[in-house]
């Protein structure tokens, strides 16, 4: 097993593709950086997600979690050697192995306590408490002065998610569950907006979302096509607003299952696939745009690292974020391994984290989107000076 | 400020003080629009829900609640014990996810009939100003659904917390809100102990301040009253012990708010600036009642009034009244809200504000005198606009300006559903004109007037009715 401060050094003299060839520039220009979150609701299980295989603790604590070895049948998918992927992450393995997956490992928000409702609340206001702020990161990244520019965000859903609240021109869109207006009553209702330009205007943003939301299909949720359909399709539809010249450059869409509490595999693999083709649906929509992107994946917390009696896991504390995109400097797994060994575990039980989440956002968008670190340390991220960004995530 | 033409003003009274009119309404509200809603005032929210058979009280919700989770507590414990048998066969989890499925399936027939009951009550009311007072102050004193435990009681809140008191006093109402089992679970009260506390000192634990907090920058003085983290931290210990009965043998019943002095955190607390001696329960009670009555409560309160009723940007002059009168009444909302209603901002006839999904779904119930109320079709379309009943994302409720309901999403939102709900009532219209008079009055101008009788079909008339910037405003 890899020790502390080991995979920190290591990742160092990996060589980048687009690093050999400095003529040829992977990077966009800044105006073109485009940022994604997504939000898995629910706490996602890091060490299922990435499991630590040369880690002995992993067996002992959690037996019945852990998938084969790589190149067994239906086994783990190798990263480097240490972590590997869960089986059902084939997609994401395979962005891995093209450098535009950089794994997070050992990494959790400043919420230190285990309620989802208060920990996805903190995840998103940014703080170490629901009550630190009652606005979101990204908004105040988005505020006004910002280097980017205004009607710019895109909630995939009904709302406007905390986490982009407090932020100017973030616009919302999801599939609809009604039957679609027809153009020419439409049409009639856009002419009674005319003395009404907030209506007006807002009615315009909807049909312009549509339009590009829904290029081959209606903006229609299907009924009972499930969850996964409606999470493939808000994908897609947040590639397109990003891929669109002039749309938004930031979106935030969310997936929720993540708390298995029971059964953990099978809900699990579900769970990934899920996750999976969402990104493979964003990755094609985004077409060229892919190049300029990073889409940063956050869950509240980790769970226990110790199975349960009813072979899930409960709520625990540091656990797996993914950076991926064409603009990460990816293929490479990035911790300050903790151990799993008894007396290395947080209050004996959770994964103890080793890096700060606000460490890795400030590192995107510094080096993505170019805000400044006294707006990240101030605005963005209140108080968190002594938080540095994580260097050399994406692509220069 | 000029006169304006009664049946504008009779307009404005349904709209921006109640729900929309219903057939008939605007005519009774014609001859004296003030004087409608002063009426109103005179009498009191029913207690007695429409519509509803019978309601759970919140502390039997909550004894059901934890009765199942003990259930589970349980069940996961025993699997523990066996968890060789659980290793060996990982769909053992099975029994725990019935218990799961239970506890979703003792909540939601709770929620719906709560949905129901508000949404009728809403919808045939003849005191709408009042309906809109208990929702105004359900969502200053938010408790939100979205946390488990909170569902079952969410709805039982509002009615037992917010509507008796919606004319009452405002510390009365408070005291209410403190002391119910839906707040001090909401903002986690409940295992909230003082480390100096007897049980702190025998087995530990610790101060959670979320209600201390909320109850100072939300509740009552506001962010920007001055008070320090030592106010909230030192309010918080004050507030160690109120929590709720989970079912041992005690006075109070299962459920029920408790007060339990084993973790009350001894000694006196200095709250923005005054000392409260230490009595217990009374300590916090203390303390909250000089809240009540803070200058800095009063002018946050009557920002959130002025918002919500006037504009997003109220005029200062309408605050500066408003907080007087809060003040001189020593907080009698009665009073307050009848000084909002003489306000001469108040009757600008521009239509400031934009209708919340909830507003705008019941204003076209009422319009369309819809004789049903279905809550999962209440629901499904509070959703699909962004606000699910009792379901407020945060402690801070829901948002309250304009820019914030008429985002694209939600705009478009309830155009599809104006055109859903045209293609039902529409067919059964021969004219739309008098629908619109009935329910716009002397806001439906020419242009509206003009646009309806062109319309294709009644379906498209009534889409375009509630669709337009007269409906969806106030």
């Amino acid at each position: 097993m890899p020790t502390r401060r080991h995979i920190l050094g290591a990742m160092a003299a990996l060589p980048l593709a687009g690093l050999s060839f400095p003529t040829l520039s992977w990077s966009a220009p800044a105006g073109d950086a485009r940022f994604m979150v997504l939000i898995l609701r629910g706490a996602m299980d890091g060490l299922a997600a990435v499991p630590p295989l040369a880690d002995p603790g992993l067996a002992r604590l959690r037996a019945p979690l852990v998938p084969g070895r790589p190149g067994s049948e239906g086994g783990a998918l190798d990263l480097d050697g240490s972590f590997a992927l869960h089986p059902a992450l084939g997609s994401l393995h395979a962005l891995y192995r093209q450098g535009d997956l950089a794994v997070i490992h050992a990494c959790a928000s400043p919420y230190r306590e285990r309620s989802h409702f208060s920990g996805q609340d903190a995840l998103e206001n940014g703080t170490a408490t629901e009550a630190g702020a009652h606005d979101g990161w990204l908004g105040r990244a988005l505020g006004p002065g910002r280097p980017v520019d205004g009607d710019r965000a895109v909630a995939l859903g009904e709302t406007v998610p905390l986490i982009l609240q407090g932020g100017s021109g973030v616009t919302s869109w999801s599939p609809s569950i009604l039957p679609q207006a027809d153009t020419d009553t439409l049409q009639r209702i856009a002419r009674l907006y005319e003395r009404d330009p907030q209506l007006s205007a807002a009615l315009s943003a909807a049909l312009e979302a549509n339009q590009v939301a829904s290029a081959d299909g209606d903006g229609k949720a299907r009924p009972g096509a499930g969850p996964a359909a409606r999470f493939i399709s808000l994908m897609q539809a947040a590639g397109r607003f990003m891929a669109t010249p002039g749309g938004p450059r930031v979106a935030v869409a969310d997936l929720g299952g993540w708390d298995t509490h029971a059964g953990q595999n099978g809900k699990l693999g579900r769970q990934f696939d899920m996750l999976g083709a969402g990104i493979d649906a964003l990755r094609k929509s985004l077409g060229e745009a892919w190049r300029s992107t990073a889409v940063l994946v956050v869950t509240e917390f980790g769970r226990t690292a110790a199975v349960n009696g009813t072979a899930g896991t409960d709520h625990g504390t540091a656990g797996v974020a993914f950076l991926l995109g064409g603009a990460v400097a990816g293929g490479r797994v990035i911790a300050d391994w903790p151990g799993l060994a008894a007396g290395q575990l947080h209050e004996g039980r959770d994964l103890r984290p080793t890096i700060d989440l606000r460490a890795v956002a400030k590192g995107v968008l510094s080096h993505h989107m170019k805000i400044t670190r006294a707006t990240l340390d101030e605005v963005v991220f209140p108080g968190s000076g002594s938080v540095s960004p994580l260097p050399d995530l994406v692509r220069t | 400020m000029a006169v304006t033409d009664k049946n504008v003003q009779a307009a404005l009274a349904t709209n921006r003080f109640g729900l929309g009119a219903r057939p008939g309404e605007l005519r009774e509200a014609a001859d004296d629009p003030r004087g409608w809603l002063a009426a109103q005032l005179g009498g009191g929210p029913p207690i007695a829900l429409d519509g509803a058979g019978s309601l759970t009280s919140g502390s039997e919700a909550l004894a059901g609640f934890f009765k199942l989770r003990a259930l589970r507590q349980a069940m996961r414990q025993e699997e523990q014990a066996g968890m060789g048998r659980a290793y060996a066969a990982p769909g053992d989890g099975k029994p725990k996810d019935d218990v799961v499925a239970s506890i979703a399936g003792y909540t939601r027939p709770i929620y719906l009939a709560e949905v129901a009951a508000r949404t009728t009550t809403a919808v045939r009311s003849t005191a709408p100003l009042l309906e809109r007072l208990v929702w105004f102050w359900s969502n200053h004193f938010t408790v939100s659904a979205a946390k488990v435990a909170v569902a079952p009681v969410a709805g039982a809140f509002e009615r037992e917390a917010i509507r008796p008191h919606v004319l009452g006093r405002f510390g009365d109402m408070l005291q209410a809100v403190v002391h119910h089992p839906a707040m001090i679970l909401y903002l986690d009260n409940a295992r909230s102990f003082g480390a100096d506390s007897r049980r702190g000192r025998r087995a530990g634990g610790g101060l959670n301040e979320n209600l201390g907090r909320e109850l100072l920058e939300l509740h009552t003085v506001g962010v920007d009253a001055g008070y320090t983290q030592r106010d909230v931290t030192t309010f918080a210990q004050a507030l160690t012990g109120w929590t709720i009965n989970p079912g041992r043998r005690k006075p109070t019943g299962v459920g029920e708010f408790w007060y339990v002095g084993a973790v009350h955190e001894p000694g006196s607390k200095t709250v923005m600036g005054r000392t409260y001696p230490d009595t217990g329960e009374g300590q916090a009670e203390a303390i909250l009642r000089d809240l009540a009555g803070h200058p800095a409560t009063a002018r946050h309160v009557a920002g959130k009034l002025a918002r919500h009723f006037v504009a997003d940007d109220p005029p200062a002059g309408a605050v500066d009244r408003l907080a007087r009168r809060f003040l001189d009444t020593g907080g009698d909302l009665r009073e307050v809200t009848a000084e909002l209603v003489s306000l001469d901002a108040a009757w600008d006839p521009a239509l400031r504000k934009m209708k919340s999904p909830n507003e705008f779904v019941v204003s076209a119930l009422r319009g369309l005198d819809a004789p049903q109320v279905e809550p999962r079709i209440v629901v499904a379309s509070l959703d699909s606009m962004g606000q699910r009943p009792f379901f407020a994302p945060s402690p801070a409720g829901w948002p309250d300006t304009v820019a914030a309901w008429a985002g694209p999403d939600g705009v478009y939102k309830r155009i599809e559903w104006s055109v859903a709900v045209g293609e039902k009532a529409g067919p059964k219209l021969h004219r739309a004109d008098g629908l619109a008079r009935s329910m716009l009055g002397g806001l439906a101008d020419d242009g509206l007037m003009t646009a309806l009788s062109r319309a294709e079909s009644g379906a498209q008339a009534v889409a375009m009715l509630l669709s337009s910037p007269q409906f969806q405003r106030r």
